[in-house]
């Protein structure tokens, strides 16, 4: 049996999604965008166009709710079926959009370059227990205007994983959207296989913005897979109530849901966040917290109430180090998140508030994803009953080492996590240089770029996107992309 | 004196109501208003400043002394009869052109009004001109920039950038913040200082106008 975590009773999550919808019909929704604004005019909304307001209905709010796939797939750069968001299942994908990396050599932060994103993307190829790759930080050695649509150029380049995104322009989504046109052939095989999720994030309180909301509507319109990430900022800019907090987010995301399913009705969406108490001594939005944590569990089972497949950014760290706290965090909130079936959870590699990515970090997160999905197998009885011959067997050999049994069942029993995790005997450990967790994640890292193979997208199909993305470098006045082999 | 104290104390315990009492004491026992507003209300909010920063009182402890040092305020204004009531000096304050990101500059604005600066506050994607134009019109002797993006960044030196050719650089100093932004990144652009948070964001303001 699958093992399963509820915060909500059904008749809380009614309770405030009547909530959220009663804001949404009665205070409405602010979206800086006259296009959508025209739209839901034409379905019945009132809009109040000089102050980018509109009021929606319930009938607005019912049919998008309709509209809405309840499960959808992803596939990697080569076309095979990767990710099936539905029900229960989850996958991990890195924290995204970070604005430093931790250096291993200094211990320090520093905004990272090209190469360290290739090394990134190298490592996620390679493990085994995160399963789509995302845009994780930005290199500072490209300008500015091509940031969002490089990282993604290098990601198709160097992994087969498809991509959880975002633009920061409303410019940028037109060549990210090319790319995975010419990775698919074309649009319509781009729409039967995605290949990446766009994040998209309304303001809190209860607004659009111009670039954010037009984000959804690009996406829905070549039928691009959109998560969510509403914000609210418990005691700040929402109330400071989990359940007030729910309600909140429930209708910034069901607002969202509209403006998708309005552009294209049957668009992929994730039902997502990335809420967060505010720390009022510190001024600062802790992900690590138990709180923030159990927000994210609670609108995850708001999506599945309304039928949608979630997202959530959990299961990361505050922490500006890879020490204890950067595993309690990511610990707790990878088996929370699990347990309570978040299909796409994000944040494997984050530490500092969403603003620091570590690739020894991510490899420990790695484990940490590994067992946290071992857990989800449950405990299920494999030639248990009767248990009577087992026993016999123990007895008489008194040991099952060597067991049929034991040989057929060891691996799936068993999770055994790689080096990173230290499972020796305190003697063994000193025999081997008494190795610390940062060293021996430091060595896989290491270990694994050393044996990266490349991509299997096809040659010609990589050239293509290098002459794209060196178009668009000119487009902005950049001679050269910077080296990467 | 005795009055004055109790002000500051009843602010300090964000009381609106009792400064507001003890505000009208004052002014009735003919105590000037630049005492009342220095020795009152500027007092308390001191305390409550360092209060905070030692992690002694949270951010709504602030935020309501702030409140009810506007309440004080507010009785102060028709006293001071031309310029109104004097500030320590005037910040502009926005979020750099392209970024949506204002809670913490919202913060920061609401921390500064607080410390008793005049605070006039641009709002998100402000252009570099127009951070300019309006601290030229109002006379601003200070320009406070956010950004969260690391896209945006470039945006803070552009207006450096600007106050060098206007030749303003000196007489309009500037401060930069959010999450990306670094102490040596402000060096870097030749912004005059950088803050972290909003308290450290109000000694450095403080810093740039020669109050400390
Ligand atoms: C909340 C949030 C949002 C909200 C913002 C709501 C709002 N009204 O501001 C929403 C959801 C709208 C949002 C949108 C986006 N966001 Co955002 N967001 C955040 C988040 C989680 C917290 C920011 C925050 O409010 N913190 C709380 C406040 C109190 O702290 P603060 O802002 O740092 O401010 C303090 C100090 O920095 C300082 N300070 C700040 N300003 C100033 C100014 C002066 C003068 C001084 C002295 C001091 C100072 O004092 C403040 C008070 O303590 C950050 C993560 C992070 N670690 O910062 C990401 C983050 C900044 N966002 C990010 C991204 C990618 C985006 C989007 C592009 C996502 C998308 N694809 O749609 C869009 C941006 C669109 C745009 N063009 O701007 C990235 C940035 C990536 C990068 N490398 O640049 C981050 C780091 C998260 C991540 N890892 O993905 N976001």
């Amino acid at each position: 049996m699958r093992p399963v975590l509820r915060f909500l009773s059904d008749e809380l999550i009614e309770k405030i999604v009547g909530e959220a919808r009663e804001i949404l019909c009665k205070l409405g929704v602010e979206i800086h965008n006259k296009d959508i604004l025209f739209m839901l005019g034409e379905h019945g909304a009132k809009v109040e166009m000089d102050r980018y307001h509109v009021f929606l209905t319930d009938e607005i709010i019912e049919s998008a709710l309709k509209a809405v796939p309840k499960s959808f797939k992803l596939y990697d750069v080569l076309g095979n079926e990767t990710h099936h968001f539905s029900d229960y299942n989850v996958y991990f994908t890195p924290g995204s959009a970070a604005l430093n990396i931790l250096d291993y050599e200094t211990n320090e932060i520093r905004k990272p370059k090209t190469t360290d994103y290739v090394r990134y993307v190298k490592v996620v190829s390679q493990l085994d227990n995160i399963a789509s790759q995302s845009t994780a930080f930005i290199p500072a050695d490209v300008c500015e205007k091509i940031s969002d649509s490089y990282r993604l150029y290098l990601s198709f380049l160097y992994c087969e994983k498809p991509v959880v995104t975002g633009t920061f322009t409303m410019e940028a989504f037109n060549i990210m959207k090319e790319f995975q046109v010419i990775i698919r052939g074309s649009k319509e095989e781009l729409k039967s296989k995605p290949l990446t999720i766009f994040s998209c994030c309304p303001t809190s309180p209860i607004k659009w913005s111009n670039v954010t909301s037009q984000n959804v509507v690009d996406c829905a319109n070549f039928s691009i897979p959109v998560e969510f990430v509403s914000m609210p900022l418990s005691g700040f800019m929402a109330p400071v109530t989990l359940v007030g907090t729910l309600i909140q987010h429930t209708a910034e995301t069901l607002s969202g849901v509209v403006i998708s399913q309005f552009t294209n009705p049957g668009t992929p969406i994730l039902y997502g966040g990335s809420p967060a108490i505010f720390d009022v001594r510190y001024e600062t939005t802790p992900m690590g917290a138990v709180e923030t944590m159990m927000i994210d569990c609670a609108y995850n089972e708001i999506g599945k109430y309304l039928g949608m497949p979630t997202q959530g950014y959990i299961s990361l760290s505050d922490s500006k180090q890879l020490d204890a706290q950067a595993g309690l965090e990511s610990g707790v909130g990878a088996t929370l998140a699990a347990l309570c079936g978040i299909n796409n959870i994000s944040g494997p590699g984050m530490l500092d508030f969403e603003s620091c990515q570590s690739l020894e970090k991510l490899v420990l997160d790695n484990e940490i994803c590994g067992m946290t999905i071992h857990l989800l197998k449950g405990i299920e009885p494999k030639e248990d009953f009767p248990s009577l011959p087992r026993f016999q067997e123990l007895l008489k050999e008194q040991h099952l080492l060597i067991s049929e049994h034991t040989r057929r069942y060891l691996n799936e029993e068993f999770y055994f996590p790689g080096v990173v995790i230290d499972r020796a005997s305190r003697t063994r450990w000193q025999e081997e240089g008494s190795i610390t967790l940062l060293e021996r994640a430091h060595g896989e890292v290491e270990r694994i770029i050393k044996n990266y193979v490349s991509s299997r997208l096809q040659d010609d199909t990589k050239k293509e996107l290098t002459k794209l993305m060196t178009e668009e470098a000119h487009l902005y006045g950049m001679r050269n992309l910077p080296e990467h082999e | 004196m005795d009055i004055l104290n109790k002000i500051s104390e009843h602010l300090q315990l964000g009381d609106d109501e009792k400064v507001r009492i003890f505000t009208k004491e004052a002014i009735k026992a003919k105590i000037s208003p630049k005492e009342i507003l220095n020795n009152g209300l500027i007092f308390g909010m001191d305390i409550i400043g360092k209060k905070y920063k030692a992690h002694e009182i949270f951010l709504p402890d602030v935020l309501l002394a702030a409140k009810a040092m506007y309440a004080g305020m507010d009785l102060l204004r028709p006293m001071f009869i031309k310029g109104g009531i004097p500030t320590i000096g005037k910040v502009v304050i926005g979020t750099v052109q392209g970024d949506l990101h204002d809670i913490g500059k919202n913060l920061v604005g609401i921390m500064l009004k607080g410390a008793g600066f005049e605070v006039i506050d641009l709002g998100n994607d402000v252009s570099p001109s127009e951070f300019i134009e309006i601290a030229k019109k109002e006379d601003a002797s200070v320009i406070g920039m956010s950004a969260l993006l690391t896209t945006t960044m470039p945006f803070m030196k552009i207006v450096i950038d600007l106050l060098k050719e206007e030749r303003l650089i000196g007489k309009i100093k500037t401060i930069i913040g959010g999450a990306p932004v670094t102490e040596e990144f402000a060096r870097e652009i030749g912004a005059d200082a950088f803050g972290y948070d909003s308290i450290n964001a109000i000694e450095k303001v403080k810093g740039l106008t020669g109050m400390t």
